[in-house]
């Protein structure tokens, strides 16, 4: 067999990507692919796990049982998305509870939205219908993306995500239809998540220092100021038909690129989340800590007996 | 008491264990020991919660004064929930949510069974139902009993600490009294110290699997069939109720 | 840490009767039984299923890549083995 150069593979792998030919775990890959997948994907994975805890807050104290249900049935579906995420980067080699150790100690980061604190019921109308709604937009073009195993997850995910931004939304309409007190908290909710839900599509598309080689690879298919453009185009017109205010003066309909201008988002604060001084980064890495160290005995024992099990049959 | 009354009473008894234990294991939700035992204890949490809806909306309807499940669910006063002591303790380590978890799906399993085939059709339809749930919960905690039994010594003693712990509250489990009684007599209720042979067989059973003891005190705690609750329960109702006492009288 | 982590399992769920099983995904668990109460509640959430199948990813072996073409590429050319590669004349019935 004659030896191929690195050069021609890499050839070859960007010809197949070109051509919308998936990528498949054992097929060659340049480094710098699978590092910057491994690293996308379990970032995505652990966004999805920390992502339980602000609505976690909630569930002992829904409002009634319906909510109470449906809440649970979403946050268990985040893990379930985690799940996948963490399956599909294994393929590429990345052990999970090692990234999620990088996780915990701070060298792997997650969606910055998630250190936001819940301060309402309200908020989990805000979070399924923002926060979720604006890591559709995110993940919707993800199902085309060129590595297989992320693809297909991505497909699961948003099948099971068409309920989380309905179900935020619903919540988001009663309480605007509601008292004055449910609107008022539904506005005060509104205020607090709408610049952090723009704030998840990362910095722009000038300062986003990955960007340009995701999009060649298709790991990446739109920029981030793009999809920012197109949530703000959709989500105003379903604030505006429920009656809440976009807490932005200068919002303004813009004829000519038919897109809404809106105000200037406050960067400092986003780079001041990632960094870990967000509101709440240290209780949702000190929870996830926690729930690892606290099922490792667990974890050990349900090893052992399997263990236990395999010699008593051989025996 | 007439018999409405005591079927009432009786689908509240039942509506509350769901719910209690139900709360309890929602909170796990975000923090269970690896991320497919999260899902799984969810689950269990949603058949519970699901359970108790149907419960309460039958007591409701038998109670006939337009109150709605979440009346029934979110607006009583401690004394008036009728849940045993059992449900409503703390989840403590997994061990002894597993073991909570394992003495109370057994009891339910046996009880559906036998619910499912009483003359009120609407408690019939709902044990059949939820019999089906209760069959897989047990299944779950029955295996997990015997992982964290025969596992690893340190797994072995947690287990078996949680278990003596908590055998005190298992006797109320088959608590029966007037309500019980006129129901039997109808062939609505079930008479439960038929029940506790099979259960106590059933945990020797998985014990013995599990290498774990049947604790020999016999001493028991009991009260919460009568609304008299261990100091925990007002913690939970606290959650359970903020919404419904924060902002009274409204839609969500 | 990794010396308490669960083995990786894949996950092959029938979706109705009639259909094969067909691969969903992976999860960790201790044992098979574990597996397949782990894959029923991860990946049969939305009634997707109706049996399930679970193997240690560990004893899965696969093709390599590098292969694809003497393994795959061969076959292409035996087109006598489809059945449009055979003319038959207009108006022939139940063919
Ligand atoms: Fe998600
Ligand atoms: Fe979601």
């Amino acid at each position: 067999m004659k030896d191929i150069n690195i050069e021609e593979k890499e050839r070859e792998f960007q010809a197949k990507i070109d051509a919308d030919i998936k990528i498949e775990p054992n097929d060659w890959m340049p480094a710098e692919y699978r590092k910057t997948l491994i690293r996308q994907i379990s970032q995505h994975a652990h966004s999805e796990v920390v992502g339980m805890l602000p609505e976690g807050n909630w569930i002992t104290r829904a409002p009634n049982l319906r909510r109470k249900a449906v809440l649970l049935a979403k946050v268990q579906d985040e893990a379930g998305h985690g799940l996948y995420l963490y399956s599909a980067a294994e393929t590429l080699g990345s052990d999970r509870e090692a990234s999620i150790d990088d996780m915990h100690a701070g060298i792997a980061k997650y969606s910055s939205i998630f250190n936001y604190p819940t301060l309402s019921w309200a908020d989990m109308g805000m979070i399924g219908w923002l926060v979720d709604g604006a890591a559709i937009s995110n993940q919707v073009p993800l199902c085309r993306c060129s590595y297989g195993p992320y693809a297909r997850a991505m497909v699961r995910v948003c099948k099971e995500e068409s309920f989380h931004q309905r179900q935020g939304y619903e919540i988001a309409t009663t309480l605007a239809n509601g008292t004055p007190e449910q609107k008022a908290m539904a506005q005060e909710s509104f205020n607090r998540w709408w610049w952090p839900a723009l704030m998840m599509f990362g910095p722009t598309d000038a300062a986003s220092k990955h960007s340009a080689l995701s999009m060649k690879w298709k790991i990446k298919r739109v920029s981030n100021d793009e999809l920012r453009q197109q949530f703000v185009n959709v989500t105003v017109p379903q604030a505006e038909l429920i009656g809440l205010t976009i807490p932005d003066p200068d919002l303004n309909w813009n004829e000519e690129k038919q897109g809404y201008d809106f105000g200037t988002i406050n960067w400092e604060e986003f780079n001041q989340v990632v960094q870990g001084n967000g509101p709440c980064n240290k209780e949702r890495l000190d929870a996830r800590r926690q729930a690892k160290e606290n099922g490792m005995w667990v974890r050990e024992a349900a090893l052992a007996h399997a263990e236990k099990r395999k010699a008593k049959m051989a025996s | 008491m007439n018999k409405q009354e005591a079927i009432l009473e009786y689908t509240l008894r039942i509506a509350d264990d769901s719910l209690l234990l139900g709360h309890r294991i929602s909170e796990w939700c975000g923090h269970g020991p690896i991320l497919e035992e999260d899902i799984a204890l969810t689950n269990i949490a949603l058949d519970l919660i699901g359970q108790a809806t149907n419960f309460f909306d039958y007591a409701a309807k038998v109670q006939g004064e337009g109150k709605t499940c979440d009346d029934l669910a979110f607006l009583r006063l401690e004394r008036e929930y009728k849940n045993v002591l059992l449900v409503e303790q703390k989840n403590g380590h997994f061990g002894d949510t597993i073991a909570r978890q394992f003495f109370f799906d057994v009891f339910r399993k046996l009880f559906f069974e036998s619910l499912s085939k009483s003359t009120d059709q609407d408690l019939a339809a709902i044990a059949e139902k939820s019999l089906k749930e209760t069959r897989y919960h047990l299944k779950h905690s029955s295996e997990w009993i015997i992982r964290l039994g025969d596992g690893t010594q340190e797994s072995h003693d947690k287990i078996q600490g949680s278990v003596d712990y908590l055998w005190k509250f298992t006797d109320e489990l088959f608590f029966m009294d007037q309500v019980d009684e006129l129901l039997i007599k109808e062939n609505i209720a079930v008479d439960l110290t038929a029940l506790k042979a099979n259960w106590k067989s059933y945990i020797s059973e998985i014990f013995q699997e599990a290498t774990l003891n049947i604790p020999t005190n016999g001493w028991q705690q009991a009260g919460g069939r009568k609304g008299l609750h261990s100091e925990h329960m007002g913690y939970a109702l606290a959650e359970l109720q903020y919404m419904q006492r924060a902002y009274p009288n409204m839609q969500w | 840490m990794s010396s308490n982590e669960w083995p990786l399992w894949e996950v092959f769920i029938r979706s109705k009767q009639g259909l094969s099983h067909k691969h969903v995904g992976s999860l960790r668990a201790a044992d098979a039984e574990n597996a397949i109460n782990n894959a029923r509640d991860v990946y049969t959430r939305r009634s997707e299923g109706i049996s399930i199948w679970v193997v240690e990813s560990k004893l899965i072996s696969a093709s390599d890549p590098k292969e694809a073409d003497s393994l795959f590429d061969p076959a292409d050319t035996k087109i006598y083995r489809h059945p449009t590669f055979y003319e038959v004349p207009d108006g022939v019935l139940h063919m």
